[in-house]
């Protein structure tokens, strides 16, 4: 059999189950449109996973021209490819998978009436599904806008889902009103490359744009699509949307939205440069790291710096993946293959880490309904194991050995360290405060560390009491073993990425096929398979292994520091400004989406104008 | 070709971008987000324009007939029914807003904060 022919079904599978379960799940129980909801998510992760395998011998090139739509002899044609490399096809995977994981956990959420709508949950996941599978694999650049626009759509509901409260749906507004724009002007950027091109494949327009110089069509272009998939990846300053809509999203979902769908916009980023940029007709490597590399750094420091100071749970694990973002994207932009392995081994263990700190909040909001660290100090004494596994997460995010954090981290930051030493430290103290936030979360809540009560009236946890309703229906007495299981089985996939040898050999061959400008094309349009070999896997080394260490125990002593202090006054009012800025306003929000627009082209511009 | 086109679109981008930073209200807001979407629409068209071109319907022209490019239409037609859907959803959202704060008023939806 042809596993090309396997691909199209990685993302109509999971289309197929939520129309199963729109239409039945009306006079579906509750327990059998689960288990059709998990069936469906899961028969797509082990088609994706069959494809990776399959492509790992011999072609690492998975190549479905749907429906037969090939291009001519010439190279024209208006076909549609679905192009799964290794890179690609293990995202898919993940994806799949940490779908399963949200479907298994979230199957004692949402019980309160009306339960005749009880596939309506378990149908957006799997639309949400098939729109992530969709963006990691479409070759074609159109195809990729409309899986971002209905991963977006489905997201923006699926954040409201919880239509009887009032904070999700003005999460949900300010989300799809900055993401639909950043669709938008990803598409306007679009528009722009075909009509540079007269193509619309990323291979095609690739090899289009390699054969002219870069003239400022091409730049807008590259500036209008990168910033559309930065508002999907929370790059700073288009990062506004993630916090509100995190704080307020159903536990499951902030998983997928934390876990994997912020992270495909770096993918997204990654994929465009190079299948399309990184020829000489593009945007020179310099310009692109400098653009890259200096929004990274932006993001990963305002997301540590924000997120340290969050009382509110799931804000502050959004505001640490907006840092841990901030690093995916120095890590590409560095543009070398190994920065590109480490992060592509660093998104996967985070992504099982966060999506396990969000399971754990999620029962903490199940059985106290509320995630506010102030008024839980101490009272989740009693849950010892999910204290246990909240830790052990907030660890790992700080990057210790032997996680995969820490494989991801140590790799990514040898590999940005040749571009600027401190480029590492960033890696070590970004990774250090956001992890050290997690922890001191966890000591206040799961030990009582500290006072009980300090001086602290900050937004952020400012709300009223008990307006935080659990989404279990009613508040949880005995902790489901689902809910329990599912972190524990993400922090282990997070440790295995760190310690499964052969996980990173291939990051490392899957890294060097997809950060590279040619071999895409050749795959995709000439059929050429082309050399795996060459690639270096992705190891530990004695410095990674210590600025790990470092990392993990600078975190823990912030963490135990700011657990015993109240708060300084004067961090407070240093920090005032950069929180005024969250302003929950959406008018705010575009007006800063539309300064990073500039800031991106500010940045890309020289070196691409004027070379020759 | 002119350049008139261009400008139209990047014109109504704008102007879009100005009605949603400076909105007071939220379905004036997905309104200007619907006209930043239109923008688009003008883009692409004006891209896929040919001076002298018909409609690309083979139906009644001989089939060297000069017609402009019917791949910017068929985005177009995606595009529309991106823009619907959005727009639908985010109307429902403003409805069920109001529902529930009596206001639509984005400046006094503001517990999401810091």
């Amino acid at each position: 059999m042809n596993i090309a022919r396997l691909l199209p079904l990685v993302v109509v599978v999971p289309l197929l189950g939520a129309a199963v379960l729109a239409v039945g799940g009306r006079r579906l129980p509750r327990i059998a449109s689960d288990v059709v909801s998990v069936a469906f998510a899961a028969t797509s992760a082990a088609l994706a996973l069959v494809a990776l395998a399959g492509g790992a011998h011999g072609a690492p090139y998975v190549i479905d021209w749907v429906g037969g739509w090939r291009p001519g002899p010439g190279g024209e044609g208006v076909g549609i490819v679905l192009a799964g490399d290794p890179m690609s096809l293990g995202l898919t995977a993940f994806t799949s998978l940490l779908v399963v994981a949200v479907l298994v956990y979230s199957w004692r959420y949402f019980e309160e009436p009306p339960r005749r709508r009880s596939g309506s949950f378990p149908a957006l996941i799997l639309l949400f599904q098939a729109g992530m599978c969709g963006f990691c694999l479409t070759g074609d650049l159109f195809n990729s806008f409309v899986f971002f626009e209905l991963m977006g759509v489905v997201a923006y509901a699926l954040t409201g889902f919880r239509v009887e409260e009032r904070r999700p749906l003005q999460g949900a507004m300010a989300f799809g009103l900055v993401n639909s724009l950043g669709g938008y002007a990803m598409l306007l950027g679009i528009a722009l490359l075909y009509a540079r091109t007269g193509e619309l494949g990323l291979a095609q327009i690739g090899r289009q744009l390699d054969g002219r110089s870069p003239d400022a069509v091409v730049l807008a272009a590259f500036v209008l699509v990168s910033a559309g998939l930065l508002v999907k990846a929370a790059a700073v300053p288009f990062h506004f949307w993630l916090p509100d809509a995190h704080a307020v999203a159903p536990t499951p979902v902030c998983m997928l939205l934390s876990g994997v769908m912020v992270e495909l916009g770096v993918f997204g980023v990654t994929r465009l440069y190079w299948t399309v940029f990184a020829g000489p007709g593009g945007v020179p490597h310099e310009a692109a790291t400098r653009t890259l590399v200096t929004v990274g750094v932006l993001t990963a420091l305002v997301g540590a710096v924000m997120s340290w100071r969050q009382r509110h749970l799931k804000r502050l694990l959004a505001f640490s993946t907006v840092a841990h973002v901030g690093l995916f994207l120095i890590g590409v932009g560095v543009l070398s293959p190994e920065g590109t392995a480490g992060t592509a081994i660093y998104v996967l263990a985070h992504g099982g880490v966060k999506a396990a700190l969000f399971a754990c909040t999620g029962i903490l909001l199940d059985r106290y309904a509320s995630v506010d660290e102030k008024e839980l100090h101490g009272r989740a004494r009693e849950l010892p194991l999910t204290g246990a596994l909240y830790m052990l997460g907030g660890l790992a995010l700080c990057g210790m050995p032997p996680f995969g954090t820490s494989l991801g981290k140590a790799v990514a930051e040898e590999s940005a360290g040749h571009t600027g030493h401190w480029l590492t430290a960033v890696f070590v103290v970004v990774s250090a405060v956001t992890g050290g936030a997690v922890l001191r979360a966890g000591l206040r809540v799961f030990a009582g560390t500290g006072p009980r009560t300090y001086d602290d009236d900050a937004p952020g946890g400012a709300r009223v009491p008990g307006d935080e309703g659990p989404e279990t229906g009613t508040r949880l007495r005995r902790i489901p073993v689902t809910m329990l299981t599912v972190p524990a089985v993400l922090l282990a996939a997070a440790l295995a990425a760190g310690l499964v040898p052969q996980w990173a050999a291939g990051a490392g061959s899957a890294a060097h096929l997809f950060a590279a400008h040619d071999i895409y094309a050749s795959a995709v349009l000439d059929g050429q398979t082309a050399p795996a070999a060459g690639a270096a896997p992705a190891h530990w080394n004695t410095a990674g292994v210590l600025l790990g260490l470092l990392s993990t125990a600078l975190g823990a002593g912030l963490a135990v520091l700011g657990a015993r202090r109240p708060r300084g006054a004067v961090t407070e009012r240093l920090l005032a400004p950069l929180r005024r800025l969250q302003s929950g306003h959406v008018g705010d929000y575009v007006a800063w989406a539309v300064a990073g627009l500039a800031l991106l082209a500010l940045l890309a511009a020289p070196g691409t104008l004027t070379s020759p | 070709m002119t350049l008139l086109p261009y400008l139209v679109a990047g014109w109504i981008f704008l102007v879009g971008l100005y009605g949603l930073v400076t909105s007071r209200n939220l379905i004036h807001a997905v309104g200007c987000l619907a006209v930043t979407q239109s923008s688009t629409y003008v883009l692409l068209l004006a891209i896929g324009y040919r001076d002298g071109g018909t409609a690309p319907v083979f139906a009644d022209i001989p089939t060297d007939a000069r017609v402009v490019d019917p791949v910017v239409q068929a985005l177009t037609l995606t595009d529309v029914v991106v823009g619907a859907t959005v727009t639908a959803l985010l109307l429902a959202l403003v409805i069920q807003l109001h529902k529930r704060h009596g206001t639509v008023d984005p400046d006094e939806l503001s517990e999401l904060k810091g």
